[in-house]
């Protein structure tokens, strides 16, 4: 009886988790795409909360100190889009590294990001002269 | 010279592992084992061991002909990090992993051949089979005395983030030795399942290993996440990313069996539950690797993709079906000796806290494979984010530290009326804890739940420490040697109230740093003091030295009391300067910042260099204000030194 007891204890715990996991999981998927794949969604995309990964486009990085207000241009080759961040750039951000934003991608066209993570190898090349 | 020694010596240790193969299948013929796998284990360990010794003196000695040499150090490394950098990439970590295991086989074979004969046959299978197939990597696809057609005139250097502080030396070899220690509980559960359905000695036999390897997860997670704090710059700990769940993945699994073997030696329960556990454990560590050395799902950890991936994950499905088929056989001849219990007793809570240890295991890897399992049906790629791990781990662990603190009141077998007194005792005390905070104005359910479970914990513990201090105190010993004779008088049962208090503690800092965590990013010159969380900061100046192996700018800040600094008109006297730095490493296409603590045990003022202009005399700093983060490092500190304490051999 005590037995009975305890494995359907055991078995309202697993159906609790498994409750909790599915439910977590619906808010927290972020979706992962390239600018030619957001450009192809259109306006469908905007609001949403995304993950815009490709290459910051040499010449395209403005960092105003004053404002703390960095805007840089991602691009896969084929399609960019121009991102807004409010902060410091973060550790080895520069032009032609390889970066993932996340946030929303605006009615306007801009991409504005919550957070700006640079893709980095341990096994390093030097740059080049 | 030193590549085609070291090629040599994998190859006699891979021909060791072999033969030693051949001489466990032998050896089934007769009734007594005799010492042949086990001296063939420990070639292994020596061959290894002499491989690990020339890749060492490559590295030290810059022989730039290597490519791994070439590609992890350059002539400024520093020595610490060039003895490190055999864990500094792929190839020199299988070789460090093989290493390690190749000497806890050897260990296995002289010493615990002797003590438990019936499982050392599928022990000594098991591990080396596994020395086997790591050594045939290092031979084959990860062979890490690759040649260079051309000799470089300097080597490319390690990455920057891996060279600026000295936990990198200590943080990965100590998680390697968790992740390889988990597989001798394995083989001892395969020997034990080969032996037959009586061979119930390898939980004990298992339980220094066991806990061994989850005292060294523990310390290495402990350690990442202290390094992670220190390096990083973002004034977090713990991201929730695929490489730091694949190394929380074993721990849970691991502290669920530390705990189920504790009740199957005590009580004779859970038998067919603490195989499986050690077969989970040692699985996840192997998951661990693949997600870790693969390259298979982005992390900040980037290690570079390689392809080792598809051999690591054949051996994964190798070991995972073998696995399950023994399971399969086995598993139903297994019965359980002891009666079933009552639900206020120990092994009931053991068996709850595994029941949430487990979920807690499911939900991690639910969240870490997620992306694999959509990206190979969909073909999209998408990431799960800290606020699902946030969201179920949050009342998952909070469950399991109240529960910790009741298994501790309780009693083996059927606890008393005394007993549950006392727990109400207890839980009345957290109860006035959390009014108490709720009171003082903390704010936010989970957290002020989370305070009284902390409590309820930490007051479970103090109240059975001081049950025993006071009984030897009413035999006439003063307090504080009551208090450590106590402690080694029973020693397994008091290092594990000190592991659970370290634990509250250490879950203290985690709600306090989470739930209040105040960030600013400001653009500050020379000489004006900007306040941020209660402090009044002002960069004194920007200065800058050469080293051999990079270029340092830092601006030394004068931290004051804000309120001191808003009220009076002169200037309050700095009560501690910090040194942010910026570190441009030669070779490094960017800086590395390296941030300036200073940590109270109230809470922690972390202050990030982000950038400077010497030209308008400005810099840009990132200052973060988190409570109680020390005492993380405290609790955790705790844990390890209590885990050690059970660990030390008995008097003999």
């Amino acid at each position: 009886m005590r037995r009975a007891r305890l494995i359907l204890a055991a078995a309202a715990v697993a159906g609790a988790v498994v409750y909790l996991i599915i439910g977590g999981l619906r808010g927290a998927v972020v979706y992962y795409i390239t600018p030619s794949e957001l450009l192809g969604r259109g306006p469908e995309a905007a609001g949403q909360t995304l993950r815009l990964g490709g290459q910051v486009q040499p010449g395209s990085r403005a960092w105003n100190p004053q404002t703390l207000e960095l805007r840089f241009v991602l691009t896969d080759g084929r399609a960019s889009i121009p991102v807004r961040y409010r902060g410091v750039p973060p550790e080895l951000f520069a032009e032609g590294v390889g970066a993932v934003v996340e946030g929303t991608y605006g009615p306007d066209g801009v991409f504005l990001a919550r957070a700006v993570i640079v893709k980095h190898s341990e096994q390093y090349a030097p740059p080049s002269p | 010279m030193i590549a085609l020694g070291g090629r040599i010596s994998l190859l006699v240790a891979l021909a060791c592992c072999l033969a030693g193969l051949v001489a466990v299948l032998r050896a089934r013929t007769r009734t007594v084992p005799g010492p042949g796998a086990a001296r063939w284990a420990v070639g292994v360990a020596l061959a290894v061991t002499a491989a690990v010794a020339l890749m060492e003196a490559a590295l030290v000695g810059g022989d730039f002909s290597i490519r791994y040499v070439a590609s992890t150090t350059n002539r400024t490394t520093p020595l610490l990090f060039r003895v490190a950098s055999l864990w500094g990439a792929l190839e020199g970590s299988l070789l460090l992993w093989a290493w390690v295991l190749a000497a806890l086989t050897a260990w296995v074979a002289v010493r615990s051949r002797t003590a438990a004969p019936r499982l050392w046959p599928g022990t000594a299978g098991v591990l080396l089979g596994l020395c086997a197939f790591f050594l045939a990597l290092l031979v084959g696809p990860a062979d890490p005395f690759a040649r260079l057609p051309v000799v470089p005139p300097d080597g490319s250097g390690l990455n920057p983030l891996l060279q600026n502080h000295p936990l990198m030396a200590l943080h990965p070899p100590v998680l390697y030795l968790g992740y390889v220690g988990m597989a001798v509980p394995y083989a001892f559960a395969v020997g034990s399942l080969l032996a037959g359905p009586d061979a119930e000695e390898w939980v004990a036999v298992s339980r220094p290993w066991i806990l061994g390897a989850w005292l060294a997860l523990t310390a290495g997670l402990l350690l990442g996440a202290r390094w992670s704090y220190d390096v990083l710059g973002w004034g977090g700990y713990w991201a929730w990313d695929p490489v730091e769940n694949a190394a929380l993945l074993p721990w849970l699994t691991a502290t669920a069996l530390v705990h189920s073997a504790m009740v199957e030696v005590r009580r004779g329960l859970l038998r067919a539950w603490t195989v499986v556990l050690a077969a989970v454990s040692f699985l996840l560590t192997l998951v661990g690797t693949f997600i870790t050395r693969s390259g298979v799902l982005a992390s900040v950890h980037a290690f570079t993709q390689s392809a080792i991936g598809p051999a690591l994950l054949a051996g994964l499905a190798a070991a995972t079906l073998g696995t399950l088929a023994l399971l399969a056989w086995r598993l139903p001849g297994l019965r359980e000796e002891g009666a079933v219990f009552s639900v206020a007793s120990r092994e009931a809570l053991v068996v709850f806290n595994n029941v949430i240890l487990l979920a807690m295991a499911a939900t991690v890897f639910v969240g870490t494979v997620f992306p694999l399992v959509v990206e190979a049906t969909t073909g999209q790629k998408v990431t799960v984010g800290p606020p699902f791990f946030n969201t179920v781990i949050t009342p998952l662990g909070l469950a399991l530290l109240a529960l910790t603190g009741a298994g501790t009141v309780l009693r083996w077998g059927r606890s008393t009326a005394a007993d549950l007194r006392r727990m109400g005792h207890v839980a009345a005390a957290a109860l006035a804890a959390a009014v108490a905070a709720a009171a003082a104005g903390v704010r936010g359910t989970a957290t002020v739940v989370a305070v009284g479970a902390v409590a309820f914990t930490a007051a479970a513990q103090t109240v059975e420490i001081a049950r025993g201090v006071r009984t030897l105190q009413a035999a006439g010993r003063s307090l504080p040697g009551a208090l450590v004779e106590v402690i080694l008088r029973h020693r397994h049962r008091y290092a594990g109230y000190l592991v659970h208090l370290g634990l509250a503690v250490a879950v203290a800092g985690i709600v306090g740093s989470q739930a209040s965590r105040l960030e600013v990013h400001r653009l500050v010159r020379v000489g004006e003091v900007v306040h941020a969380g209660g402090y009044a900061l002002r960069v004194d100046e920007l200065r800058a030295g050469a080293y051999p192996d990079r270029l340092v700018v830092w601006a030394p800040v004068s931290v004051a009391d804000g309120g001191a600094a808003l009220a009076g008109g002169r200037e309050p006297a700095p009560k501690v300067v910090l040194r942010p730095s910026q570190n441009f490493y030669r070779h490094a296409r960017t800086p590395v910042p390296t941030p300036a603590v200073r940590s109270t045990w109230r809470e922690d003022l972390y202050v990030v260099l982000m950038g400077f202009d010497p030209g308008s005399q400005t810099a840009v700093l990132r200052v973060v204000v988190s409570p109680l983060v020390s005492w993380i490092w405290a609790g955790g500190a705790l844990m390890i030194v209590a885990g050690g304490l059970a660990l030390w051999p008995p008097r003999r």
